[in-house]
């Protein structure tokens, strides 16, 4: 479904990832780990098509196209979707509005009806109670006031709506109790099947505890250093990622 | 020392105003005038040297030649032309005003409660200027605002709206004023006045409207007294035609206990100076004062906010914002005077603005001068353009890009549209906030 080949990408001038290849099928789920710094959000951004993220070698394909030909909006209705590790604010836009708008632009290119008020309430109150959340959250604006706990939620239940085919969940746990983590995994583990991949990027492996991977990959300096099964990420729990940063270091000398 | 060859044409034209208008008309109220003028012509017009007019020239007001028409009937218009500027035959009181002057046709007015006085203020100046004696020009006073002077030795029509005490007019009173372009070009001086007794209670939009492209010149002065205990929502629409020159000043006096809203928005116009100055008397009072302009092409306008919380116990609220494209100007200017005796206040004040484009330009200075030492007050500005991760986050959600352009501006101005009480007006607001944003046709529901 998604393959990354050669992926340099620079962020105001200076190089992040310096070479990521990348393969994920349909069904499967890929974690990425790594230390602070290493790159893990610039790839997830990238494959959103953040501007300022600058692809300067390699290639992105996606069901047979060239993603990084894609508008960030195009992408999304393609069906890729971002889970962003801070969710933005934007007080005047009712949460509900801004969903329905959302999955309207996306169906549109499914080649799907739009739907009304009504079919609207229909499709998201399952969803809803899948991420324990209320009437009222749809009211509010979106993301406006919302606790670090509730702003991810939103996050995935929006995924759940928009029902993509390939999710990246950026540090989705991250400020999380141990409450809400259940919740948000529970909502990740019961949108996946066989023909929708994911690619979760965390730092720590106690997200993989709840939302097991098919394939763990470690980065450190802009690159893959290491993969493997889930039982890489308890062995990172063990280690830690000194060793793998050193790694890296030598890596990048090499290539040289 | 003014530039004499700008006050002249005006001082002659007074003249001309005064042979016309002065055999039918009370004698305090031709003496005032007198001195309006003597004002007038001794400062002459503002120019950028006045600290109050730094970022705004009126050059363009001062060099045109506008004519007053002293005496005459209002211009006639087909009732059609104002449809799109009402609020509801069936839902507000209308008095409407062509090129300053009162179209009883046009006009009418829903049930009012006994003693309610909804008026064209000619017909009070010529049969019974006396009850008008007590108040004009005591709120809006005209020394420091040249323009301010000019209305007062040149008005002739506008509203007269008296409640006696405990009266409540539930639905609103729509005052239109309306220009029709006129050749030469003519100057309008509509001035109201509004007195609120003790308890009593209404809602109020102004409506300042062109129906063909200008130039003309509105130079409206608003005077409100709210009574203690009385309450008033007030609202402005200023939607002047593209070459349109509008010039208003708003004074409010607010009595103990009394509440009032104003909120002032601003869309037409080529330049455009708007003045609200409210002043506590009493203790207690409560002030909510907002304004929104939204600015495109060359337009400019020039926001002057002045509360003078000259009592104790009173609170005040101010939140202006701007949304400036194209080459536009916005100026806001808002001072806050805490006095010495004003213990306990409480004042808030916040002017934010939206740059959509590179060559729009916003100058805001907010100010508070406190004097007393028991005071809760703060103020702050922000100039800024579009937030780039929340466009991100919309984009990547499968918003395209104009219209999570267009969806983030709305959401900047519904923050104060939300606070419109009137529906009718609120939802009129949302859609002209709306027709001026890109790809709004994914907007509508947006409210």
């Amino acid at each position: 479904m998604l393959r990354v080949k050669g992926l340099h990408v620079s962020v105001g001038g200076k190089e992040i990832l310096k070479g990521i290849d990348l393969e994920i099928k349909a069904g499967e789920v890929h974690a990425i780990m790594g230390p602070n710094g290493s790159g893990k959000t610039t790839l997830a951004q990238a494959l959103a098509g953040r501007p300022g993220y600058d692809v300067t070698k390699g290639k992105v394909t996606y069901e047979g196209k060239d993603l990084l030909a894609l508008k960030p909006e195009d992408r999304a209705r393609v069906g890729v979707f971002l889970a962003f590790q801070y969710p933005v604010e934007i007080p005047g836009v009712g949460n509900a509005y801004f969903l329905k708008t959302a999955l309207n632009a996306i169906r549109k290119q499914r080649g799907e009806p739009e739907l009304d008020a009504i079919e609207f309430i229909q499709v998201v109150n399952e969803k809803m109670k899948l991420l324990g959340l209320d009437e009222t959250f749809m009211k509010r604006g979106l993301n406006e006031g919302f606790s670090g706990g509730e702003k991810k939620r939103n996050e995935i239940f929006q995924m759940a709506v928009l029902e993509p085919r390939l999710c990246v969940l950026d540090e989705t746990d991250s400020g999380l109790d141990i409450d809400a983590l259940r919740i948000v995994a529970h909502g990740v583990n019961s949108m996946r099947n066989d023909k929708r991949a994911m690619l979760v990027v965390t730092h720590y492996s106690r997200l993989l505890g709840y939302i097991v991977p098919d394939f763990v990959h470690v980065l450190a300096g802009g690159r893959i250093v290491k993969s493997g099964g889930k039982e890489l990420a308890e062995e990172l729990e063990r280690t830690g990622y000194a060793g793998l940063e050193e790694a890296a270091a030598v890596a990048a000398t090499g290539a040289r | 020392m003014a530039t004499a060859s700008l006050t002249a044409p005006h001082v002659a034209a007074f003249e001309a105003f005064q042979r016309v208008i002065d055999g039918g008309e009370a004698e305090w109220l031709g003496s005032l005038r007198r001195k309006a003028i003597l004002r007038f012509q001794e400062v002459g017009f503002p120019t950028r040297k006045h600290e109050d007019w730094k970022h705004t020239d009126v050059g363009p007001i001062a060099r045109s030649p506008f004519r007053v028409d002293p005496g005459s009937d209002a211009p006639r218009i087909a009732g059609d032309l104002i449809e799109g500027f009402t609020f509801g035959v069936l839902k507000c009181s209308q008095l409407v005003f062509v090129n300053g002057r009162f179209a009883p046709r046009l006009s009418y007015l829903r049930w009012l409660p006994d003693g309610v006085q909804v008026r064209s203020l000619g017909e009070v100046r010529r049969a019974r200027p006396r009850s008008l004696e007590p108040h004009l020009a005591s709120i809006a006073t005209w020394d420091a605002n040249p323009f301010t002077a000019l209305n007062t030795a040149f008005f002739e029509d506008g509203a007269f709206i008296h409640l006696p005490k405990g009266a409540v007019v539930e639905e609103p009173i729509h005052l239109l004023f309306v220009s029709a372009a006129q050749d030469p070009p003519v100057a309008a001086h509509p001035r109201n006045l509004i007195l609120l007794e003790e308890a009593s209670q209404a809602t109020l939009i102004e409506s300042y409207v062109g129906l063909d492209r200008g130039p003309y010149l509105t130079n409206a002065v608003t005077e409100v007294h709210v009574g203690p205990g009385a309450s008033l929502d007030h609202y402005k629409m200023q939607r002047e035609a593209d070459a349109g020159f509008h010039v208003a000043d708003m004074a409010v006096h607010q009595d103990r206990g009394s509440v009032v809203s104003a909120t002032s928005i601003a869309l037409g116009g080529n330049l455009a100076r708007n003045d609200v100055r409210v002043t506590f008397q009493g203790e207690g009072g409560d002030l909510t004062l907002n304004g929104l302009y939204a600015l495109g092409g060359q337009q400019q306008v020039d926001n002057h906010t002045f509360i003078d919380h000259a009592t104790p116990n009173c609170t005040s609220r101010e939140l202006y914002k701007g949304i400036l494209d194209g080459r536009s100007r916005g100026i806001f200017y808002g001072k806050i005077l805490v006095r010495q005796d004003a213990q306990k206040t409480s004042s808030k004040q916040t002017n934010k603005n939206l740059l959509l484009s590179n060559e729009a330009f916003v100058d805001s200075t907010p100010g508070l001068e406190i004097l007393a030492d028991d005071v809760r007050c703060n103020h702050g500005s922000t100039i800024g353009q579009l937030d780039e991760n929340a466009v991100f986050y919309l984009r990547s959600r499968g918003i395209d890009e104009e219209a999570a352009r267009s969806l983030l501006t709305y959401a900047f101005a519904s923050e104060l549209i939300n606070q419109v009480k009137v529906a009718s007006m609120r939802i009129r607001l949302d859609q002209l906030i709306l027709s001026r944003l890109p790809s709004a046709e994914i907007l509508p529901e947006a409210a």
